[in-house]
């Protein structure tokens, strides 16, 4: 017996075409339906070696997620393949996802037979013949690296749970992400997985799975935070001979990044939830609408829907209950607006992703004209939970309207960049300054971005504001995805609202007028704020930056209750949280005409620092206008009419002699 | 050569016209016209509608690549991380704007929304290679790799 599909004698009788409604529990428990010590062994030898327990060689874990693989977690893997070749030391490599800590990555976790597994991380290629021979070979632990262990603390070497990171951290989605090995469906089972599936399908009828979910107080993740039990009575309640089940996994926020991490990492929690799902109202075909940007996460679910059919659990007759359900992955084609349900329904069917009006919603008439749910990766990551972990736990954490926890992606200026999953209440500080350790290179801290292109800008003045749905509405931003974006003083608040102005208008769908043509007049206004008029005799430009800036406010409010859905509805919030909290930046700009972040370029004078040049000529040749002079080894100087300030040559700079007014 | 894709999908199935599409540019790397045009016989729509899927979402293309593809992150964090800089650097670099092709069909540069490697920002992907805190001085280093001529592999 090597998978639990083999049968470990011939009492044993589930296979793919002939499901056994006890195969869930059999895996963990088994045998259950015959009584045999042989068996018992195998199942229970079986269980050990899958969850790591008990094996004879040296287990050698690689976070292979997209981040892990960008720090070079693959390279890494030949170093050490070719390092225990070359000690001819058998060992076995398994794959896992991405435990959340990206800024260390890539991390390498180790468990020799009987001891505990240790984490590694920042291994490189050039320390993994230090690290084979200490750990390995002289069965001790790697000081220079050492992460974490999992197990008990011993000799001042901390549980990974104990660490500043996590500390803070209770994992409920991200339980078994990069712990376990992502592509292998015994694993999955062996560490408690389908056992939530197993429960609904053979104790619960729809209605219970429903109401269980609407107790258990699980709000959508994806961003709006509509409670998903609502959703899924409304699909239930109709009638129709066909349902559907989505799941939205076409991540477009710029920042976010759990969706991908969740699918690469734990895909099977994923289609556990959406089989749950689906049978809760009763939909027989799901799709998972998966960005193509994540080529990774779409190899991994094709995997695992694979492995899936192969045990009986997707196809006809799933354990035996008579459930039929099947599932499909599309593949988005880049368009940020097909986030939006009635979108994304129009780009399964093949047609231009633009959302339509609501009602009727989807749950009514969505794809096809049939009852459709959807939800967000993560949400149907949470339903597992919320079975496995019970009702009454579930909503025992988090607020008095948001419960459980909510997975973020912290990036841009902080230390320790990855993802966390606090529980609902937490306050932004914590996540920021306890959990991501604060700003690195001895920078301040200006503002946090939070949800994405829909949501805003939060200063250092609310971060003590709780994470729920309804806490950071009232602050002007809202909880999106997840993605946190940190921004320090050397970030440009109006360079950062143009920004999302651009990303907006580039992916509104066009067809409603206020997010079409709103939108590009608010980037027209914004762009105007940092231009520089010194070469224009023309006043009349001047004139209609002011008289855009006294229109922005009222543009952005009709923007926001005219448009057709979400993405137009949300677009102006970066602006108006930024008018909101950084009024003083915007006027800086408009009547000071400076950019202290340095980031607005045309507001900006680069000279040369006489005393530092050393006249070394490598900004001269670097300048891509020609607008650098001097004799050699003098001190050169800037043509200012010439100068188109890209900042070329303060990056060439090697004495850092150019000055940035 | 895409004829084989239609095996693959029911004909006449309207839904499966962006599955296709992305079965084509695969081949090609882009979509050519007569394969726009055949593509909308086997689904059964007028062109004009393929063109309209075609050119509204992001990933279609209808010019062909060049022999390396750079993807450049304007995500949030890598905005914030300075990859306006790294974008106008590659830029300069191979004398192109984002969204064109080399003349000598060496390199195409793009941007893309956001990768999804936030952690390690600012990145930029060359093929299927993901390059993450990039640095502006590293940028010659990066395009030198891969300009150098490829063996022919037959």
């Amino acid at each position: 017996m090597k998978t639990f599909i083999d049968v470990c004698c011939k009492e044993c009788w589930h296979s793919t075409e002939k499901p056994c409604d006890q195969f869930i529990r059999c895996c963990t428990e088994g045998p259950l339906c015959h009584h045999n010590p042989d068996c018992e062994k195998k199942f229970k030898q079986l269980n050990r070696e899958l969850t790591y327990q008990e094996h004879d060689l040296p287990v050698i874990f690689i976070g292979k997620g997209t981040c892990g693989l960008a720090s070079g977690a693959q390279k890494t893997e030949d170093a050490i393949r070719a390092e225990l070749d070359k000690l001819n030391i058998k060992a076995i490599i398994e794959t896992t996802g991405c435990v959340g800590y990206c800024a260390k990555e890539p991390i390498v976790d180790i468990k020799l037979p009987g001891k505990d597994r240790v984490s590694y991380c920042e291994v490189t290629p050039k320390i993994v013949s230090k690290l084979i021979q200490k750990t390995i070979v002289e069965k001790d632990i790697y000081k220079e690296n050492f992460l974490g262990k999992y197990g008990p603390a011993e000799n001042g070497y901390k549980n990974i749970n104990d660490i500043d990171f996590f500390k803070r951290q209770m994992k409920i989605v991200l339980e078994n992400c990069g712990v376990i090995d992502p592509t292998s469906i015994d694993t999955y089972i062996a560490h408690g997985g389908f056992k939530a599936l197993d429960k609904v399908l053979t104790h619960r009828k729809q209605e219970e799975v429903v109401n269980d979910i609407l107790a258990s107080g699980l709000r959508g993740r994806g961003g709006g935070g509509f409670p998903t039990g609502k959703k899924w009575d409304f699909a239930l309640k109709q009638k129709s001979e066909q349902k559907y089940i989505i799941c939205n996994a076409d991540e477009g926020d710029p920042g976010a990044f759990m969706d991908r991490s969740v699918l690469e990492s734990d895909p099977y929690k994923v289609v556990e939830g959406m089989l749950i799902g689906g049978y809760a109202i009763g939909a027989s075909v799901g799709y998972i609408y998966c960005r193509a940007e994540y080529p990774l996460a779409i190899t991994r679910l094709e995997n695992t829907i694979k492995n899936c059919k192969q045990y009986g659990l997707l196809g006809k007759n799933i354990l035996g209950t008579g459930f039929n359900f099947e599932l499909k992955i599309k593949k988005g084609a880049g368009a940020f607006v097909c986030g939006e349900e009635t979108a994304l329904i129009a780009s399964i069917e093949g047609k231009r992703g633009m959302p339509k009006p609501r009602p009727p919603y989807p749950a009514v008439s969505g794809l096809w004209g049939k009852p459709t749910v959807i939800n967000n990766v993560e949400t149907f990551a949470n339903v597992p939970q919320v079975f496995n972990k019970g009702v009454e736990f579930y909503a025992s954490i988090g607020t008095k309207t948001s419960k459980g926890t909510k997975v973020f992606a912290l990036s841009g200026k902080i230390r320790n960049t990855g993802l966390v999953e606090v529980p609902m209440g937490t306050t932004l500080r914590e996540v920021v300054f306890d959990i991501g350790g604060g700003i690195p290179n001895n920078k301040k801290f200006k503002a946090v971005q939070i949800g994405g292109p829909s949501g805003g800008c939060l200063p250092e003045k609310v971060m003590d504001t709780v994470v729920d749905y309804e806490s950071l509405k009232t602050v002007g931003a809202m909880m999106g995805s997840g993605g946190l974006v940190v921004m320090d003083e050397d970030t440009c608040m109006v360079d950062v609202a143009k920004f999302f102005l651009t990303f907006i208008q580039n992916e509104s769908c066009g067809k409603c007028v206020p997010c079409r043509e709103g939108t590009k007049r608010m980037l027209e206004i914004i762009e105007k704020i940092p231009m520089s008029y010194k070469n224009t005799a023309n006043k009349v430009d001047q004139l209609q930056r002011f008289k855009g800036i006294i229109h922005l406010q009222r543009l952005a409010d009709v923007i926001k209750d005219t448009s057709l859905c979400g993405l137009g509805q949300s677009a102006p919030n970066p602006i108006l949280s930024g008018l909101k909290y950084f009024k003083d930046e915007y006027e800086e700009h408009l009547y000071d005409r400076k950019c202290t972040a340095g980031v607005c370029k045309e507001l900006l004078t680069f000279t040369v620092n006489n005393d530092l040049c050393e006249g070394c000529g490598l900004c001269a040749r670097k300048c891509p206008v020609e607008a650098i002079m001097g004799e050699k080894k003098q001190a050169h100087y800037i043509i200012q009419d010439r100068c188109i300030r890209c900042g070329m040559c303060v990056d060439s700079c090697k004495f850092e002699a150019i000055d940035v007014e | 050569m895409h004829k084989k894709i239609f095996e693959n999908y029911p004909p006449k199935d309207k839904s499966v016209l962006i599955a296709v599409l992305q079965d084509v540019q695969h081949i090609y790397g882009y979509l050519p016209e007569n394969a726009l045009q055949e593509v909308a016989d086997f689904v059964g729509l007028p062109l004009s509608r393929v063109y309209g899927v075609a050119t509204f979402y992001n990933q279609f293309r209808l010019t062909p690549l060049g022999e390396n593809v750079i993807r450049v992150c304007r995500g949030t964090a890598c905005h914030v991380s300075n990859s306006a800089n790294i974008l106008f650097n590659i830029e300069t670099a191979l004398n192109v704007k984002a969204g064109q092709t080399t003349r000598d069909k060496k390199f195409t540069l793009e941007t893309v929304a956001c990768i999804g490697a936030c952690s390690i920002a600012p990145v930029i992907t060359v093929n299927d290679d993901y390059f993450g805190k990039v640095a502006v001085k590293e940028i010659p280093n990066i395009l030198k790799k891969y300009s150098t001529p490829k063996k022919q592999i037959i």
